[in-house]
């Protein structure tokens, strides 16, 4: 019993280390600094990870117009989320209605 | 409308430091000062709207207040004992402060409603007045690179503070 568990967790392993993930998802980096958003991916899918990460001394969001994220991110911090449903989403920081985005989501 | 003889003079308070800015009047301790002053001002009236409203957007919009120009003095402090130096007193932060102690007095005597309009209306102001004074004098006045920099960065929040304000005021409208 525990070796078949063994085995399936090596072989899961296996699959993720080769690149085998689920339909090979990107990680991508968005970085906040200076009261602004960082370059964006041209074009992301749904099933990618995006990691905000907040450089400025302030604290900030990044939170989609259409409600699909809404993410707060301290002095310094970072967070993750997984791309959602194809479209194009604008996003913007709640505090600083200036700073503004657009994430390309392709099906 | 009793607020507008005061704003009326901060306006031309602030007005007046282009000028101050031509003769060579203003040097970086003052600039420094004069900055880190605003900063102190806006964070004096957050405190008031946190205590004073009871407007789930007005005591947010407060609490980014008080946490953001926190966070931008706290650079400048850092700044200023980097470089050595002592920010000096001068007559633009007194002006300032003085005119600030009058607003804070004006608005303690409202409350609910007529509070949340009032501060939120001198927010947009203030704001807007502190950004023709980084734009105009004191981002062109500092002669420190480092300075200038933080400077920049102070309008660019004083900028989008402004914005915030704006859809804050259209909200509790």
């Amino acid at each position: 019993m525990a070796r078949t568990r063994l085995w399936a967790l090596t072989l899961v392993a296996g699959l993720a280390l080769a690149g085998i993930g689920p339909a090979g998802a990107e990680e991508y980096r968005i970085v906040l600094d200076k009261m602004q958003f960082g370059p964006v991916p041209a074009e992301v899918h749904p099933g990618d990870t995006i990691v905000w990460e907040n450089h400025d001394l302030f604290q900030h969001t990044a939170t989609a117009r259409d409600k699909s994220f809404d993410i707060d991110l301290a002095p310094g911090a970072e967070a993750s989320m997984v791309v959602g449903k194809a479209g194009a989403v604008d996003f913007y920081c709640r505090f600083h209605p200036g700073m503004t985005g657009t994430l390309n989501i392709a099906s | 409308m009793k607020k507008l003889p005061l704003l009326a003079a901060f306006a031309a308070l602030l007005l007046s430091l282009p000028a101050a800015a031509q003769d060579p009047a203003l040097n970086d301790a003052q600039i420094a000062h004069i900055a880190y002053t605003a900063g102190q001002i806006d964070i004096a009236a957050a405190q008031q709207a946190i205590e004073k409203s009871k407007t789930k957007a007005v005591v947010e919009f407060a609490q980014e207040m008080a946490r953001d120009h926190k966070a931008v003095n706290d650079q400048a402090l850092a700044l200023v004992k980097k470089l050595n130096v002592t920010p000096e007193d001068n007559a633009t932060s007194q002006a300032l402060s003085k005119q600030a102690s009058a607003k804070l007095e004006e608005l303690g005597a409202l409350d609910g409603k007529a509070f949340d309009t009032a501060y939120i209306a001198n927010e947009v102001a203030f704001h807007k007045t502190v950004d023709s004074a980084l734009s105009d004098t004191l981002i062109p006045g500092a002669q420190n690179a480092e300075l200038k920099a933080l400077l920049e960065t102070g309008l660019k929040l004083f900028t989008e503070h402004e914005k915030h304000a704006e859809h804050v005021a259209a909200e509790i409208k």
